[in-house]
């Protein structure tokens, strides 16, 4: 496979055609943009918790490419049923992996995230296939 | 239209072997460089002129009695002879070394611009500028509680002059604009521009980054007060940039950068500064980057600004007519005088996924928000694919782009 059908894979261009978790979110304030100021991408996440605490669910609302709206979209299906606690854990691993910090095959024990493993050779497309994340630990309650 | 329909003396195959990247392959696909208003690529002259000044000449400059540092600093001013020469300087003194575009600017908004500016005072800027002809009038203004103000583009992307004299007010010190713009492709009237500003005792900066490597540039026929350009997009090197001054203002100026070279006498008491434009050049400059920029200059003038420019247009007409048939295409900037600059966006697709596309294709894009945030925001978008041009390009490269492009908006679907 080529590096860029390594890069976009079936499973990502799907998530990018349909996203999951997606949703409007104009009650979230602007403050919790999140930006990648290279090509203008731009994130909102919002995370839901029950009255006590526990964690149920994480929405997005993004504008950007293919790479980053199907990061979104696959990261709200991976946190899905975790606990605040194993969210925060699995979004470190996702970043870590992807920056290079931990060997990417750490993604290949993530489900679907292992279709992401193309983006490390893309090292301008990391912020791209990070950004969601990022916002999402963002929206978590402090720890 | 074929390719032999344009020709600039050379053939045009001929002149593509000037430039050894060109002949790269990308994958299993040459190399088509269409990222030209980033950085041109540099024709064999400019490569050996720089390694023959390291492998021969290298020393420093103005201070060796030795041989070679009288080769050094006489190739380095010769370099200056010769850019002062190109753009139609007065004086080679009026000519000063810098980094790049962005460092001249910086230079005149730090130097002249803390020396002159008052509070109250205002700086007039148009919508398509650069963050590089923006920033550093926002860093100035806040030290001296200055404004900045903002003409704005008609919807084609040309700049009409009758918003710069909407715009004016009455504190207006200096008016900064870009000669062509690096995304719409938008040539401004800078010669009118500036004799708006004269009449009204106000200054001009012309940021020629993306028409200096276009046409022929003349500061006495434009009357501009500074002009700035960066070598490595007028196929010179990376690292050396030209900030152009007129005469009285530069001798007025303070400097900006303190260090070796820039001073006259230094004494703990104080220190007296250098004449000009040694003046502004503080620190051992980019002597082989000088050097390479001068090769340049030579390597064009061979060819010719007039036959570049006819060149140029030939290749803008084809883009233009053939970019207009890709289904789904949008793009900003028709106004009638361009150079070949060209951003648009495809359909939905984000312009990074287009450009990652391109790519595999061996095409070279930009994509983004251009260093031109402001005018993204004006389009309201925010990021655009971007094909720039140098007469090295060919009529087959923009069928490539084209066809990429229709593959696609397929791909993506």
């Amino acid at each position: 496979m080529s590096d860029f059908d390594e890069l976009y894979q079936e499973v990502i261009l799907d998530h990018y055609r349909r996203p999951r978790g997606a949703a409007r979110l104009d009650h979230v304030p602007d403050s919790a943009i999140l930006e990648n100021p290279t090509c203008g991408d731009s994130i909102k996440v919002e995370v839901s918790l029950s009255p006590d605490g526990f964690f149920l669910g994480a929405r997005f609302e993004a504008k950007g490419c293919a790479i980053s709206t199907a990061s979104a979209s696959l990261m709200t299906l991976a946190v899905a049923d975790h606990s605040l606690e194993e969210v925060r854990a699995i979004a470190w691993s996702f970043i870590r992996a992807l920056r290079g910090d931990d060997p990417v095959e750490a993604l290949d024990g993530m489900g679907d995230l292992a279709a992401f493993k193309g983006v490390v050779r893309f090292p301008v497309r990391v912020k791209c296939a990070t950004l969601a994340w990022h916002a999402l630990l963002e929206a978590l309650p402090p720890a | 239209m074929g390719s032999e329909a344009i020709r600039v003396g050379r053939g045009i195959a001929e002149l593509r072997a000037d430039f050894p990247i060109l002949s790269r392959r990308i994958g299993d696909f040459p190399l088509a460089y269409l990222d030209n208003a980033a950085t041109s690529q540099k024709p064999r002259a400019v490569v050996e002129a720089t390694s023959r000044f390291y492998s021969r000449s290298n020393a420093n400059v103005h201070r060796a009695i030795h041989a070679l540092g009288e080769e050094a600093t006489a190739a380095f001013e010769e370099a200056r002879a010769k850019v002062g020469r190109f753009i139609g300087a007065e004086k080679d003194s009026e000519i000063v070394f810098t980094r790049g575009a962005t460092e001249s600017i910086n230079l005149v908004a730090a130097s002249w611009g803390c020396a002159e500016l008052l509070p109250g005072d205002a700086i007039l800027l148009t919508e398509m500028e650069h963050h590089s002809d923006i920033v550093p009038w926002q860093m100035v203004a806040a030290r001296r509680g200055c404004r900045i103000l903002v003409a704005r583009l008609e919807a084609d992307g040309s700049l009409d002059l009758s918003r710069i004299e909407r715009e004016w007010d009455p504190g207006t010190r200096i008016v900064a604009v870009a000669q062509a713009s690096n995304v719409l492709g938008t040539v401004n009237d800078v010669k009118a521009i500036t004799s708006i500003a004269h009449e009204r005792g106000a200054l001009v900066l012309v940021d020629a980054a993306q028409s200096v490597p276009h046409f022929a540039v003349d500061v006495r026929d434009l009357d501009c007060d500074f002009l700035a350009f960066s070598g490595h997009k007028a196929y010179g090197p990376t690292g050396i940039g030209v900030l152009y001054g007129k005469e009285r203002l530069l001798e007025a100026m303070p400097p900006w950068m303190g260090g070796g070279d820039m001073i006259r006498s230094v004494a703990f008491e104080g220190s007296t500064w250098n004449d000009l434009p040694w003046k502004f050049e503080a620190g051992t400059p980019n002597v082989a980057g000088a050097v390479g920029l001068g090769a340049a200059i030579d390597y064009v003038e061979g060819i010719g600004m007039d036959a570049i420019g006819e060149r140029e247009e030939a290749l803008s007409d084809c883009a233009l007519e053939r970019l207009g048939e890709v289904e789904g295409l949008v793009l900003y900037g028709t106004a009638p005088r361009r150079c070949p600059v060209f951003s648009f966006n495809l359909g939905r697709i984000h312009a990074h996924d287009l450009a990652q596309y391109l790519d595999r294709d061996g095409i070279a894009v930009r994509a983004g928000h251009h260093c031109a945030q402001p005018l993204m925001r004006r389009l309201g978008i925010p990021a655009a694919v971007r094909a720039s041009f140098a007469f090295y390009n060919t009529e087959e490269e923009i069928d490539r782009l084209v066809g990429s492009l229709a593959e696609a908006a397929r791909f993506y679907g």
